[in-house]
């Protein structure tokens, strides 16, 4: 018997989907070990039937912690004491910050191997085997932990959520004594939209743009071109973290997951936590000046140019195409 | 106070990066450099420091191979006082657990009241290695900040994650990964660069500090590669690739490409 433990993370009386992904993942990976998934939810945003229906998901119990939310720390302490007094062997993060931070803290509390941006995990002799891609997504290895457990920390999207598996999770409340150091981050606000409400997941043609435009007023060429395309501009993290761009704009890891019919980058690396974002739009389009950018690895057309000089006139030439 | 920045020495960014297939780890051979996220972990130091917080030390610690010396180097002509290295043949192949694991065993000795680092190291793409080294150290810890201020003990810092930008308080002492975003790290003149080798640098052994010899390298490392493969095929895009030489035929093919995919 080896359990295996998913943190829940959620805001707003919703579950994070890529949680709810891990947990389905790891009701089918518990069911070939021999062992029971479950979840963990620390904080006050739900109340107990909405837990239960994590069961759904697949989780058969739902440890109930009450404590402070969107910090990494306290989660530590209550996965330790769960996994502990629980024969649990595994915890599953399904990305996110808080994932990687809670993933990281347990690994040195537990002395547990982590491996994190796996892709897959499967089953083999009672043991979980993770697949993560390394080096930009030109390898991908096969990791097994030694010792007593293991921490897996998922990619954006992964895997997908299954509200078929299971009836409702039994909720179990579950006091933790946190420890000092875990209670000293404290979180004044959270979730703050800087900048203005933009859709980006409802748009058919999306114009991106990247640290490449060189500055925030250069957004106009983005902007000139998305309305030559009847499109809407987004962004990467770098520039939203720069204020150029609102965060509701923002593709990749910590922003939205897009999948348009045409994805068109300005200027933009295309790093892995950018990629996660919008790797199933159905046609990706790249303008870079550097010829090594990751993101024509997985780009359909690729342009090895200066975007300043190629963007204006791609907009002239589609309006004088669309007014022909 | 003392703030410790943690660096690493990484591939040069245009090295090609690649597996070793007998070991199963990056080859790191060629030339190498201080991992450019850690550059704005010193720059975020030196910025307390000048922003007239009571910084009397910045030291910059790292683990790695005799030929990290030189990110030492580079780290004290950014800013950092001195440095220590924590290098033993016994450290080689360590994961993220033992690798934070050594490198608290470092920071213990030295009791710093702030340890900073960079987002991820350039090779690995892992943002863990902060929380490992804060929870030996049961230190609070913070990645991914982008916005500091000290005032008095308090840390109060930015962060974006999943649902918007979150604003955390912390009292020192604390572990903290700042982003890319923070700040724009400065270059060094030439007498700092000239000035950096004659900066104290300690190097330590995995005993000097204590370190269970049995919890690091590939032995007391908890994770194992078993294989290396490749990535599913798929099917290579087009390239477009001097594409500045002839801006008006780089449009037209633009443009048919968006015609052939019925995108116009
Ligand atoms: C935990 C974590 C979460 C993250 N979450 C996200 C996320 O949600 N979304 C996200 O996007 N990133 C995220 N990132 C950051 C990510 O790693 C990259 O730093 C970011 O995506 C880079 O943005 P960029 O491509 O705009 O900038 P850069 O990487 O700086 O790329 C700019 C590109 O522009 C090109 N360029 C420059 N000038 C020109 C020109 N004149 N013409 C044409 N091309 C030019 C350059 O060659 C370069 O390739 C995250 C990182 C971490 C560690």
């Amino acid at each position: 018997m080896a359990g295996i433990i998913v943190y829940v993370l959620g805001k707003d009386g919703e579950f994070n989907k890529n949680s709810l992904g891990a947990i389905s993942k790891a009701a089918q990976l518990a069911g070939e070990i021999g062992g029971e998934a479950s979840a963990v939810v620390v904080g006050e945003s739900f109340d107990d039937a909405k837990l239960a229906e994590l069961g759904k998901y697949g989780a058969a119990k739902v440890y109930k912690v009450t404590g402070p939310e969107g910090v990494a720390q306290p989660v530590v302490d209550a996965i330790e004491k769960i996994a502990t007094e629980n024969d649990i062997k595994y915890a599953l993060f399904g990305g996110g910050l808080l994932g990687f931070e809670i993933g990281a803290g347990l690994t040195a509390r537990l002395n547990w191997g982590v491996t994190a941006e796996a892709t897959g995990i499967r089953a083999e002799g009672g043991k979980l085997i993770v697949e993560r891609p390394v080096l930009q997504d030109s390898a991908i290895v096969d990791v097994a932990y030694k010792g007593d457990g293991g921490v897996i920390v998922s990619r954006l999207n992964a895997f997908e959520p299954n509200d078929s598996i299971g009836a409702a999770g039994e909720v179990v409340d579950t006091p933790v004594e946190f420890k000092e150091h875990s209670l000293r981050a404290k979180l004044v606000a959270r979730g703050v939209q800087e900048g203005a409400d933009v859709n980006i997941e409802d748009a058919d043609v999306i114009i991106a743009g990247g640290r490449g435009l060189g500055e925030a007023a250069n957004f106009s060429l983005a902007d000139d071109l998305a309305a030559s395309l009847g499109g809407t501009v987004a962004a990467t993290r770098a520039v939203v973290d720069a204020g150029w761009f609102p965060y509701a704009g923002q593709i990749g890891q910590t922003g939205k997951t897009v999948a348009p019919k045409l994805y068109l980058a300005l200027g933009i690396s295309g790093a892995i936590q950018h990629k996660v974002g919008m790797q199933a739009s159905e046609n990706i389009v790249a303008i870079n000046k550097d010829p090594n950018a990751p993101i024509f690895e997985f780009s359909d057309l690729g342009v090895v140019g200066d975007l300043h000089s190629i963007a204006p006139k791609l907009t002239e030439a589609i309006k004088a195409k669309k007014g022909a | 106070m003392k703030i410790a920045v943690l660096v690493k020495e990484v591939p040069d960014a245009a090295v090609e990066k690649r597996l070793d297939p007998a070991s199963k780890r990056i080859d790191r051979s060629g030339e190498k450099n201080l991992n450019p996220f850690d550059t704005h972990a010193l720059e975020a130091a030196v910025q307390l420091k000048e922003g007239g917080a009571p910084v009397e030390e910045i030291v910059a610690v790292t683990m790695g191979p005799d030929s990290s010396v030189r990110t030492l180097h580079k780290a004290v002509s950014l800013g950092a006082n001195r440095s220590i290295q924590l290098t033993d043949d016994a450290l080689a192949g360590s994961d993220v657990n033992a690798t934070g694991y050594a490198l608290a065993k470092v920071l213990e000795s030295e009791a710093p009241d702030l340890v900073l680092l960079g987002q991820q190291s350039d090779d690995g793409e892992n943002y863990t290695i902060g929380a490992v080294v804060a929870d030996h150290l049961q230190f609070p810890s913070l990645t991914q900040v982008v916005d500091l201020k000290l005032e008095g003990n308090t840390l109060t810092m930015k962060r974006q994650a999943e649902y918007g930008y979150d604003t955390v308080e912390v009292d020192l002492p604390a572990v903290i990964s700042v982003g890319d975003a923070l700040n724009e790290p400065r270059y060094p003149s030439l007498k700092d660069i000239m000035g950096a080798k004659k900066k104290p640098l300690d190097t330590k052994s995995a005993a000097d500090v204590g370190i269970d010899a049995g919890q690091v390298g590939e032995a007391g490392s908890k994770t194992e590669v078993l294989a290396i493969n490749p990535p599913p095929a798929k099917e290579a895009g087009e390239l477009i690739e001097d594409a500045d030489a002839d801006v008006d035929a780089t449009v037209a093919r633009i443009v048919s490409f968006l015609e052939e995919r019925k995108l116009i």
